[in-house]
């Protein structure tokens, strides 16, 4: 039963508890129920990717209507493999949240904070597991609306500003993938996906079809925040409450990569890519974004905001594998998807914890606060060098595949873009370790405290996982090379 | 210990550092404890490599597999003669610094020991298994690791200055490192399809000649630790450190760490026969012969002790750096010498230099006139050691200059003998002045009774146990030079 029913559950499981949280006292139970569901989740959505990861896919049709009348639910490793990250970050997010929020978030909201979470999970996990280019719509603004809602929860009144802006630009981009859809449904009379794909080539030459390719390619680049459409994510990343930020840095983005995949490699295929300007745009886009957005890291004096920044310049690491469209380079796109989400996730967590404790995010606040909080200290030190790519942490082999890849395709260029990041990376990661490491000697000693154990445990799982994958990529590189070959191949 | 298989005391070498670290930071507030753990810990650990010494030298080439990375790629660790070289002069002065570093550290009241004997530790640790990595990505992966955990040793006594330098430090070796070695090491592996280090190099026959000169500046250069100009700066920055950490770390642990790697790329990844071949060394030499010049030049004009020995040691690296690119049989048997006889002899000085700032206060080398007759100790250990880096018997650094020279004179580079040869002339002018001036200049006035007096008695004995050291490696330097030849000839 479980079984059969599996992928439709990693959905429908948080999207029933919403309403419920919803209704429940504000409190620790709206927390409880919410962190059970997201954990039975994740446990599926393990279980799904042990199901689909020697190669096979998964079809679950909705309501049982056969697709392509009906919605589909198509599982392959590669969306098993995403589903997997938003469902384990949110697993453990959401021990972190009980501590943050009550600090953070005033308590009358506390059980409608925990259901805009609940749904903006069903969000993200739906895009993932639906096989419907138009059900992507739908859950993207599930996701999308609940987002811009925890977005305005933030402490300062700024936040308010940030959401908006976020939804403004969200919109936009939600309605240009909207028009792109539109325009493959008046061409192609279906929006299944897999159908898509059988029909398109045919139609290839059509004026239609390339405008809507545009459009959905540009509503995706702004969803997921690909340099210069990323205008949206500082603020809203800065500004958001420390657990949304954790969340949306180590998800949301990332989600968004993948319907980029999805669309490009299973809908329209990379022959059809290759005959447009898109990949060498991209590559243009990422080589740009890489750098400049590296900088503009390196000159924030907020680490919430400057850790916003390299996560641009990240998003430029992952659509450069796109850009490739090479075996090697769709590898190190999902490699990175998967491990920017912890490196990030695990950094987030850290200055969390920080501002639960001096209630400011802003880095000439945390001098010296190495001493007095070692076990924060030393998360922001790990999860820093995975973000700079040292050996033996996750980063480094996102590094490596995305090296090789470029070196595959003798592009000297971008090898040297890539290189030179992780220096820009060593110089802003280092920028935070030095504020926390020194203290100045005009600095009064102040009595603060670690951080509570219940911020300090879900940071350091992931901190443990930015280490535990930089020396065994089974799951990583062998899942992802076990998608990218469904992705390039055939797409029957 | 000799019932243990060898495998096992190679692990335990390497782990015993790591797991000693933790329970130094436990011991924090008792400082008795705490130095007796490093200094057990360091004793085990000679103990190890001096076991494991005898064991290689009987021909065991223990090997350990650990676990695949990424396909084809994994951790793995092997003891081989060159590897073998290293770790024993690692590990055996591992505890004579800990002796010297107790005496300094308490003499000198340094602030937060504990963090200081903690990332020592992880510190050898990491160099210990760099030196028994069996392929490139575990060595690059120790090298990493060895570059983070000596940072807080770098940075330790948290001023701007020391700030300043730690940035010196961690731009150049993770830079260099990230930029230039990475990328190598991944077209070594796109081109060869491995890693592993092999007798007689993996990229003959797959590398097109043609690009060797350009693969091997980008390892020459990657590998920032041998301080090949114009990426040495971070070498005198370092000098910031408290003394043992310039002692074993900036002169014997971390940079050999760099000239190691050199060698080894130079031996196992290219092979001496397809550097000499293909020509890949053939412009390098300069920038290495140029190196050994200007770091002996640049040492003259430092007044400050530990600047004029950083900047002798940025000298005597490229002495090996230069024995690799050669790459003729006697030059990399004179290279891997001169990794144990530049260390002992090196090691000393510092110590020397420490012992003076703990018992005189004093940092630079214009105030030193006639301290040496109230710490003739000290300045006769510093005059060994001096004398032994100039490459004068009866002291070891005879040995491997000897061989570096001969190896010049095999590859008929007689513009490169006279480097050798100028370089030692300088070494004596900015070395032995030193000496001189402790024992023969009048002492400056109002110094007379100021009651300074010999070091406390864990730096003397450090420091004559290493300058014993100098002396016998010249008449007994076999252990030394037998490593080096099995590992430069094969088995």
């Amino acid at each position: 039963m479980i079984e059969t029913h599996l992928s439709l559950l990693i959905v429908v499981l948080p999207l029933l508890a919403a309403p419920l949280v919803a209704i429940l006292p504000n409190g620790r139970l709206a927390w409880a129920v919410s962190s059970i569901t997201t954990f039975v989740v994740f446990l599926l959505a393990w279980q799904q990717l042990v199901n689909v990861a020697s190669g096979n896919i998964i079809s679950y049709e909705l309501g049982g209507w056969a697709p392509p009348w009906g919605i589909e639910y198509r599982i392959d490793a590669a969306n098993a493999l995403v589903a997997l990250i938003v469902a384990g970050i949110a697993a453990v997010t959401l021990p972190y949240a009980l501590r943050s929020v009550e600090k953070e978030i005033s308590k009358p909201q506390h059980s409608l904070f925990y259901s805009a979470f609940m749904l903006c999970l069903t969000g993200l996990l739906g895009i993932t597991q639906t096989g419907d280019i138009f059900n992507v719509f739908v859950f993207l603004e599930i996701s999308s609306l609940s987002t811009y809602a925890l977005i305005s929860l933030g402490k300062k009144r700024q936040a308010l500003t940030a959401a908006y802006q976020y939804l403004i630009m969200g919109t936009i981009g939600a309605t240009f993938f909207l028009i792109g859809v539109g325009l493959l449904y008046a061409m192609t009379g279906t929006l299944n996906m897999n159908d898509l794909s059988q029909r398109l080539p045919d139609l290839v030459e059509h004026r239609t079809i390339q405008t809507a390719f545009a459009f959905i390619m540009v509503g995706f680049a702004l969803k997921l925040a690909l340099f210069p459409l990323h205008l949206w994510l500082p603020n809203a990343y800065t500004y958001a409450p420390s657990v949304i930020t954790v969340f949306l840095a180590a998800t949301a983005t990332k989600v968004a990569v993948y319907v980029m995949l999805r669309v490009i490699f299973t809908v329209f295929g990379f022959s059809f890519i290759e005959n447009t300007p898109t990949d060498e745009l991209f590559l243009l886009l990422c080589v740009a974004g890489i750098l400049i957005m590296s900088f503009y890291a390196i000159n924030q004096r907020d680490s919430k905001r400057l850790l916003a920044y390299s996560s641009v310049a990240q998003i430029g690491y992952m659509m450069l594998g796109i850009g490739f469209g090479s075996m090697l380079g769709l590898t190190a796109t999902l490699v990175h998807l998967f491990n920017h989400a912890l490196m990030k996730g695990a950094l987030f967590m850290a200055i969390g914890a920080i501002v639960y404790r001096i209630g400011s995010s802003r880095i000439e606040d945390m001098a010296g606060l190495g001493k007095q909080m070692p076990w924060t200290f030393a998360a922001i030190i790990i999860g820093g060098l995975s973000l700079i790519g040292v050996p033996g942490t996750a980063g480094f082999i996102s590094k490596w595949y995305l090296v090789l890849a470029a070196i595959e395709q003798q592009n000297w260029l971008i090898v040297a873009v890539i290189l030179i990041g992780s220096l820009l990376a060593v110089i802003y990661v280092w920028k935070l370790i030095e504020a926390l490491y020194f203290r100045t000697a005009a600095e009064p000693v102040n009595n603060i405290k670690e951080a509570p154990l219940m911020l300090l445990v879900p940071t350091w799982i992931l901190v443990i996982a930015n280490i535990y994958f930089g020396l065994d990529t089974e799951l990583t590189v062998g899942t992802a090379e076990v998608a990218v070959k469904l992705l390039l191949g055939d797409p029957q | 210990m000799m019932s243990i298989s060898s495998e096992n005391l190679m692990i335990l070498a390497m782990l015993l550092p790591l797991v000693a670290t933790p329970l130094i930071v436990f011991a924090d507030r008792r400082p008795n404890l705490r130095e007796s753990i490093t200094l057990i810990t360091a004793a085990i650990v000679a103990l190890l490599v001096i076991t494991l010494f005898t064991r290689v030298q009987a021909g065991e080439r223990p090997q350990l597999e650990l676990f695949e990375v990424m396909p084809g790629i994994d951790i793995s660790f092997t003891i081989e003669p060159l590897g073998m070289l290293f770790a024993l002069v690692a590990g055996t002065l591992w505890f004579v610094t800990s002796v010297y570093a107790i005496g300094y550290m308490r003499g000198h009241n340094e602030k937060n020991q504990t963090r200081f004997y903690a990332s020592f530790a992880v510190a050898i640790s990491s160099t210990l298994a760099a030196a028994f990595s069996d392929n490139l990505f575990t060595l690059f992966l120790c090298y990493e690791i060895l570059t983070i955990s000596t940072y807080p040793l770098v940075t330790h006594s948290g001023t701007e200055e020391a700030k300043r330098s730690g940035r010196i430090y961690l731009g150049i070796l993770l830079g260099t490192s990230i930029g230039l070695q990475l990328l190598a090491i991944l077209i070594t592996w796109s081109v060869a399809g491995t890693l592993d280090f092999t007798e007689g190099g993996i990229l003959a026959g797959k590398l097109d000649p043609a690009y060797a000169a350009l693969l091997y500046a980008l390892f020459i250069f990657g590998i920032g630790k041998a301080a090949v100009m114009p990426f040495h700066k971070w070498l005198p920055a370092a000098m910031v450190a408290p003394t043992p950490v310039s002692a074993l770390l900036h002169a014997v642990a971390v940079v050999k760490a760099g000239v190691f790697t050199v060698l080894k790329v130079t031996i196992y990844i290219f092979g001496s026969d397809f550097i000499l071949s293909s020509g890949a060394s053939e412009w390098l030499i300069w920038f290495a012969a140029t190196t050994v010049l200007l770091g002996s030049l640049i040492a003259m004009t430092k007044d400050n002790l530990k600047a004029r020995l950083a900047y002798s040691t940025v000298s005597q690296l490229s002495y090996i750096v230069l024995g690799a690119l050669i790459a003729t049989e006697m030059s990399l048997i004179g290279a891997s010498m001169h990794i144990a006889m530049h260390a002992s002899a090196k090691i000393t000085l510092f110590f020397a230099a420490g012992a003076i700032m703990v018992a005189a206060h004093k940092t630079n080398i214009s105030q030193l006139n006639g301290l040496g007759r109230r710490m003739p100790l000290t300045f006769a250990a510093f005059t060994i050691g001096s004398l032994s880096i100039i490459g004068l018997p009866p002291f070891g650094g005879m040995w491997s200059k000897w061989y570096l020279a001969l190896g010049t004179v095999q590859a008929e580079q007689w513009v490169l003998l006279g480097v050798f040869m100028l370089s030692s002339i300088l070494n004596i002018a900015y070395l032995l002045p030193i000496a001189a001036r402790g024992f023969f200049s009048p002492s400056a006035q109002g110094e007379q009774d100021t009651g300074i007096k010999e070091a406390p008695l864990p730096i003397l004995l450090a420091m004559s146990f290493t300058s014993l050291i100098c002396v016998a490696l010249f008449f007994y330097p076999d252990p030394v030079y037998n490593l080096a030849t099995l590992a430069v000839k094969g088995n």
